[in-house]
């Protein structure tokens, strides 16, 4: 706190982290009044209006699912995994960009995520949300959801730890318990703010039963700040463990394809790949609809470009060195997984992801290009696209054809597995709209600690 | 180690103070007939207009000998919980045990119910896999020093705590927005009203006022 507090050595110091003359004042009530006394936007009503829409269908879908079974989706033997493993993996990888910037980004001290925690943090937890729906339902029976916990039951079951898939249950679990408290304690002190500020006397008793009796006291903040580290620092193994353990659903499956040890920091580096890029969409619009661009300023828009960029090429790498492996291998079946990937039936994917994976995001790497809102706004969009795309290379290309071809065989999506994802994309958007009406979306008494005025002066 | 939370000569907010209190006259925001004569003083409030004052002003309230001081800031300050001497906590120690339970609550778990409740030969491994069990003692470990660290801040910091005194202030509300305050509680040993007031006015407040119970 004692460094000059807008400006970072090491980096460009022309394109500041906060617009000039923010003051503790002006940052607080510009925040808050988006939340307390801004008129709903007619945009948030047509926005929420979709998602709700797209909620429905969620839930018709879930009811057909339940009351008729799995047989729904197209997934079938030899393709026991598709839609709902590409989707969870998919959902959960853009989960992992909001972590990173929350826990990652604090214990490197890197002061421009300040403006971005908060709102990527919520991301984190709706993806979170909508990516548990999917290994649930596909579970066939959610309601005996409670077998996969060691709870002591009268049939005498326990879990079987040796599985991956159980190794899932406790990483998905922690994962969401820590994102969802992380994101709690840091509201904390904007729940108090918005308490203090607001003049509607329900909302002051929602907010301060929320605010639990914050009033910034030096010993607490002390302790808070304490807690608020300790938990970035078991957040940050946390996040790479998750996308490991993900990994590990496949890599230690010996299906040509999965059975691989670059898996874990592949995927890793692929979640906060396609985490940025959400990031990055969602940000972009937001920041013009809500005038934002003193808070989140073009040196956000250009480091988050240059983390997807720096992710992107991590990925590539690992594309390369799965072909690479694929033939170094000697392994028949290898070989024939990344022909089969590059050539076969599928092959129109595999080119697509590498076209919306490696070579788009190469635009990055030109100034012109990674200061272009525009621009950036489609690559998120086509990155997002491109890691779902490599998801489903993986599971379905490495799934249809495996061994013996004699139990060869085709995958194609239904109607049903379609409406499902569209529904989690509501789902998403619908938390994410009540998000920015009911919360404040960048963190208050963060960015106070950035502002100039926030130095403390002593003789 | 100075343990700060356990040491009471450095004061705890959150206690109405045991001593008798200091009679002032009571809120006029009270119709006549219901004012008590007296009532009983939690501390008094200065309030400063910007961080680098309340620092000062609190080292020197703190080299003045009184202790059962704090500072209120809409950000946390660092220099803050220095000046008032405030510098340990114990919550590092409560994450650690708690980290440490978790995993070894997680790894035993599995042993437990891998080699003695439930045996199930897979693939002819050993009951007690014990690289298997990794992930989940990780993950569990996270988890509980994670639960730990956001607990153990919030029973340190006695949250939820609807009320206290210090909201009864004036301008308080303004604690969460751009106001700085620095109170002497009136459990103070060295408190003595009309003395604190006069020290008070001499660290340069904007305002100085009594906060009551």
């Amino acid at each position: 706190m004692s460094e000059t507090p807008h400006k970072e050595v090491g980096v460009h110091t022309t394109t500041p982290v906060v617009g000039p003359g923010l003051t503790f004042a002006s940052v607080t009530d510009k925040i808050s009044s988006l939340v307390l006394k801004r008129k709903t936007p007619l945009w948030w009503f047509f926005g929420f209006g979709v998602s709700f829409i797209l909620v429905q269908v969620l839930l018709l879908t879930i009811t057909h699912l339940l009351f008729t079974g799995i047989g729904i989706w197209g997934n079938n033997v030899p393709v026991g995994w598709a839609f709902d493993i590409i989707n969870f993996v998919w959902w959960i990888g853009i989960g992992h960009a909001g972590t990173l910037i929350s826990a990652i980004l604090l214990l490197l001290r890197q002061k421009w995520r300040t403006s971005i925690n908060r709102f990527a943090e919520a991301m984190t937890l709706f993806a979170v949300a909508s990516a548990g729906l999917f290994p649930l339902l596909h579970a066939g029976r959610p309601w005996v959801l409670y077998w996969m916990f060691p709870i002591p039951n009268t049939m005498g079951l326990w879990p079987q730890f040796r599985s991956p898939l159980m190794w899932d249950v406790f990483a998905i679990s922690t994962y969401g318990t820590v994102s969802a408290l992380f994101w709690f304690i840091g509201l904390i002190p904007d729940f108090a703010t918005l308490r203090d500020r607001t003049r509607s006397k329900p909302f002051q008793i929602i907010y301060g039963l929320l605010a639990m009796g914050w009033r910034g006291s030096a010993r607490h903040w002390h302790r808070y700040e304490m807690a608020y580290l300790l938990l970035a620092g078991l957040a940050t193994p946390l996040v790479l463990s998750v996308h490991t353990i993900v990994s590990l659903d496949f890599a230690s499956g010996v299906i040509p394809g999965w059975h691989a040890t670059i898996f874990p920091p592949y995927f890793v580096a692929g979640a906060i790949y396609a985490g940025f890029a959400m990031v990055l969409m969602l940000t972009i619009p937001l920041r013009k609809f809500y005038g934002l661009e003193d808070f989140i300023t073009m040196r956000h828009i250009q480091n988050m470009a240059k983390v997807m960029l720096a992710t992107g090429l991590i990925v590539a790498y690992g594309y390369m060195m799965e072909a690479f492996f694929g033939w170094y291998s000697g392994n028949l079946y290898e070989r024939f997984m990344i022909y089969n990937r590059m050539t076969g039936p599928y092959g129109w994917v595999y080119w697509l992801l590498i076209l919306c994976n490696v070579l788009a995001p190469q635009l990055i790497w030109f100034k012109r290009f990674r200061t272009n809102l525009v621009v950036l706004f489609i690559l998120s969009i086509i990155v997002s696209i491109g890691m779902w795309l490599e998801r489903f290379v993986i599971i379905v290309t490495s799934l249809h054809r495996d061994f013996l071809p004699s139990s060869w065989g085709m995958y194609s999506p239904t109607g049903w597995d379609f409406s499902m994802f569209l529904g989690t994309i509501g789902l998403f958007f619908a938390l994410l709209f009540l998000f920015i009406r009911f919360l404040p979306i960048i963190s208050i008494f963060e960015m106070r600690t950035i502002l100039p005025e926030a130095e403390v002066e002593e003789e | 180690m100075a343990d700060d939370d356990k040491d009471k000569t450095k004061g705890r907010e959150g206690e109405v103070p045991e001593s008798p209190g200091h009679p002032v006259s009571p809120s006029p925001r009270l119709p006549a007939n219901r004012r008590p004569a007296t009532i009983p003083l939690y501390g008094v409030m200065a309030q400063f207009d910007n961080p680098s004052e309340l620092v000062a002003a609190a080292r020197r309230t703190y080299e003045a000998g009184y202790r059962r001081i704090n500072g209120y800031s809409p950000y946390p300050i660092e220099e803050l919980w220095e000046a008032i001497g405030f510098h340990h906590t114990r919550l590092p120690v409560i994450v650690l045990i708690g980290g440490i339970l978790g995993g070894l609550g997680g790894f035993f778990m599995q042993y437990y119910l891998s080699v003695w409740e439930y045996p199930i030969n897979v693939g002819g491994k050993p009951f007690n896999s014990w690289p298997a069990f990794i992930p989940i003692t990780f993950e569990m470990t996270i988890l509980c020093a994670a639960l730990a660290a956001i607990f153990g801040m919030l029973a340190l910091n006695k949250l939820p705590q609807p009320y206290h005194p210090v909201f009864n202030a004036p301008n308080f509300a303004l604690a969460t927005r751009d106001h700085f305050f620095l109170v002497i509680e009136a459990n103070d040993a060295r408190f003595n009203h009309d003395e604190v007031v006069q020290f008070m006015k001499s660290l340069g407040p904007t305002e100085v006022s009594d906060v009551e119970v």
